[in-house]
């Protein structure tokens, strides 16, 4: 007997599972096609849309979508799930909340205070029933600030990873990118780099190249190398100067065991990482990384949709107070994201979803050669995301990141959301940028700025 | 003209730095660089296979021609699984008992095979007097796990499947090499090895893959593996 049905236009539609309900309601992308739990039709999702909206939100904590029992995400979620924080809404159904969120009375600070009353299910239920103009117009209400050397997520600004990749991880290589990515004002949220291999040795090395630059030219940021959280952990005890410790994130406890993580470790790295009191203005030293499909592609998805995981991830992320929370959002490839709509559509599910969970958000705004997509639809995106106030974006030299084989943000995107929307770079980082000489007094890129800044690299 | 701040760290990365810009934009030769070399991996994505040519260029050898279950790009492109099962399989082809079967499949880059495939094969036949080898498969739409599948209705104890890669915005012609031994349906990748990067932009060259694929098809057939426990690095390799 099926659990939820509803009759339209002489039809009548039903759904076996809570589960199959958030599946079928969710908008049309190849991963869920992919899992075979996706919508059939249009009027079938649009049906399950229905039956959503007329959901009571307290349906979520009474019925988890992966067991407790089976699951320590969902043992995360539930166990610190804040009743007080919820009662505002307790009362509401998933359409009823939607109604709400949109209203002008809801503001940042009921967002805020709202915020550990929200599961992650209930955030991707009521995004699932949004248009890509309702999240950014409830996403751009949310204000969360992090800081570590630089503070991010002030009103008025935009954040930036410079992301200096290199295919063998050659030092001067890397330090050519950064040099590049700084004169352009980018990496105010972090200088990240992604080693070619998993090697501790060059993590180590590449720690110290990183954390030489910073030092040398005094710059407010943090850097990072995006290594398996267990090899952070070493590098840690090998002195390693670790501003913030990575790891990639995935929303069930099956995927994370696909990444070789669990709660347990991300807690002992936290502390670990917090010991050192590297942070000058704020100690959020967590750097995480999701994507839409991760589950899937592991295998690890108990029929659940790729959006409602990722949102879980997002779970997983807020109970170690990050400084970045980024979504890769067209890094997986077109099994799970076909095109340019859906990785725009999932940008900002997962930009609004990770806010109103409390988030530090941003995206790599980005795509595949294999994915039907261009740079045109990463300038949609990153538009529509600066504009819902994304903690930041990653950029690289020319949009080519050379080691991982994709396309993201060039540098001169970050430039070109500060110039036309008028958005500024974190405070610190501005400051310096200015005493530097990277940036006029309008706050605009200088015009010799490369030079002055290769003459005290030299 | 202003002499190039960047000439002295360009060397050490193929990253494109130092672009200069108009305003918060890419310069015009720079924007249009970046369009040209995203419309090759596009063309190398979505580009069909000659078969007959490439069946042509794999004379004297004989030559099986096979389909995945992805109809199309479209359908291959959003069901990976579909492209690791065979679709189409000539009716009159008889299981044997090969050493070795070598599968060319188009993967994401049917412009690699085209260009490399059939000089790889010859190179590493050359490479393989003693062994007995089946009919090349060519197979379209196809994913490198359909080789467990072909080399079972082969019946060859070793498969070699020849792939396009994921084309770069740099190189869009890369070929890549899988050995999986015993193969059958449900091999993991951590049972294969690979040798990847084949192509003639700095890549691994035709000769060197050709070294390195006969050298691990020798020590699969030997010890009766491929994958983590096969080490390419092993000294036998570097002793040539």
């Amino acid at each position: 007997m099926p659990q939820f049905r509803i009759a339209l236009g002489g039809e009548t539609f039903s759904f076996d599972s809570l589960a199959t309900v958030m599946a079928r309601a969710t908008p049309s992308r190849s991963g869920d096609h992919l899992a075979g739990i996706a919508a059939t039709s249009d009027v079938e999702r649009v049906a399950a849309q229905y039956v959503l909206a007329d959901l009571p939100l307290k349906t979520f904590l009474a019925q988890p979508l992966i067991p407790y029992e089976a699951d320590e995400v969902t043992r995360l979620i539930c166990d610190t799930h804040d009743v007080a924080a919820f009662a505002p809404v307790a009362h509401m159904t998933v359409g009823q909340f939607r109604d709400w969120l949109l209203l002008d009375s809801t503001d940042g600070a009921a967002l805020a205070a709202l915020s550990p009353g929200l599961t992650p299910e209930m955030v991707a239920a009521v995004s699932k029933l949004m248009r890509n103009r309702d999240l950014i117009a409830v996403a751009r209400k949310v204000q969360v600030i992090s800081a570590f050397r630089s503070t991010l997520g002030l009103s008025g600004r935009i954040g930036s990873r410079l992301q200096p990749n290199h295919p063998a991880d050659d030092l001067q290589g890397i330090v050519a990118s950064t040099l590049d990515g700084l004169s352009y004002a980018v990496g105010d949220a972090v200088i990240g780099v992604n080693p070619a291999t998993d090697n501790i040795p060059t993590a180590k090395t590449l720690l110290q190249v990183l954390d030489d630059l910073r030092q040398r030219f005094d710059i407010p940021t943090q850097t990072c190398v995006l290594t398996h959280v267990t090899n952070s952990l070493d590098l840690i005890e090998q002195g390693a100067p670790v501003d913030l410790v990575f790891q990639s994130v995935a929303g069930t406890e099956a995927a994370n065991d696909g990444f070789g993580v669990t709660l347990a470790m991300l807690q002992e790295a936290q502390d670990a990482a917090l010991s050192l009191q590297r942070g000058t203005v704020g100690q959020n030293a967590m750097y995480f990384e999701t994507g839409q499909g991760a589950a899937l592609s592991a295998n690890a998805h108990h029929g659940v949709d790729q959006q409602t995981l990722e949102a879980r991830a997002y779970g997983v992320a807020r109970a170690f107070d990050p400084l970045l929370v980024n979504t890769v959002v067209g890094f997986i490839g077109p099994e799970y994201l076909f095109d340019g709509k859906e990785i725009i559509r999932a940008g900002l599910e997962d930009h609004f979803c990770g806010k109103l969970l409390g988030l530090p958000m941003g995206c790599d705004v980005c795509y595949t050669n294999h994915t039907q997509a261009d740079q045109d639809d990463m300038d949609v995106l990153m538009t529509l995301l600066a504009d819902a106030r994304a903690h930041f974006l990653i950029a690289v030299p020319g949009a080519d990141d050379v080691m991982l084989n994709y396309q993201s943000l060039s540098f001169h995107d970050i430039a070109y959301l500060r110039h036309s929307l008028g958005l500024r770079a974190a405070p610190e980082f501005e400051t310096w940028l200015g005493n530097m000489g990277l940036t006029g007094p309008t706050g605009h890129l200088a015009e010799q700025g490369a030079q002055k800044l290769l003459e005290g690299a030299r | 003209m202003t002499t190039d701040p960047w000439a002295r760290l360009r060397w050490a990365t193929p990253a494109r730095i130092g672009l200069g810009r108009s305003g918060a934009g890419q310069p015009t030769d720079r924007m249009l660089k970046f369009q040209w070399d995203h419309a090759r991996a596009r063309d190398a994505v979505h580009t069909s296979l000659a078969v007959d040519q490439l069946a042509a260029k794999l004379a004297p050898h004989p030559v099986i021609v096979a389909a995945s279950g992805a109809g199309d790009r479209a359908t291959y492109l959003r069901r990976p699984d579909l492209g690791r099962v065979l679709g189409a399989w000539p009716a009159d082809v008889a299981p044997g008992d090969y050493d070795l079967a070598f599968v060319i499949a188009d993967g994401l880059s049917a412009t690699a095979v085209q260009a490399h495939a059939a000089a790889v094969f010859h190179a590493c036949a050359a490479r393989m007097p003693g062994l007995s080898l089946a009919p090349v498969t060519i197979a379209t739409q196809a994913r490198v796990a359909i080789g467990d599948d072909i080399a079972t209705r082969l019946g060859a104890r070793l498969v070699v499947v020849l792939i396009g890669e994921r084309p770069g915005l740099t190189v869009s012609d890369s070929l890549g090499a899988y050995l999986t031994f015993a193969p059958r349906l449900g091999r993991r990748d951590s049972e294969r090895n690979c040798v990847s990067n084949i192509h003639g932009q700095g890549g691994l060259s035709i000769v060197a893959a050709a070294d390195r694929i006969a050298w691990l098809a020798h020590q699969a057939l030997r010890l009766g593996l491929t994958g983590t426990g096969l080490k390419e690095n092993s000294p036998a390799l570097l002793d040539g």
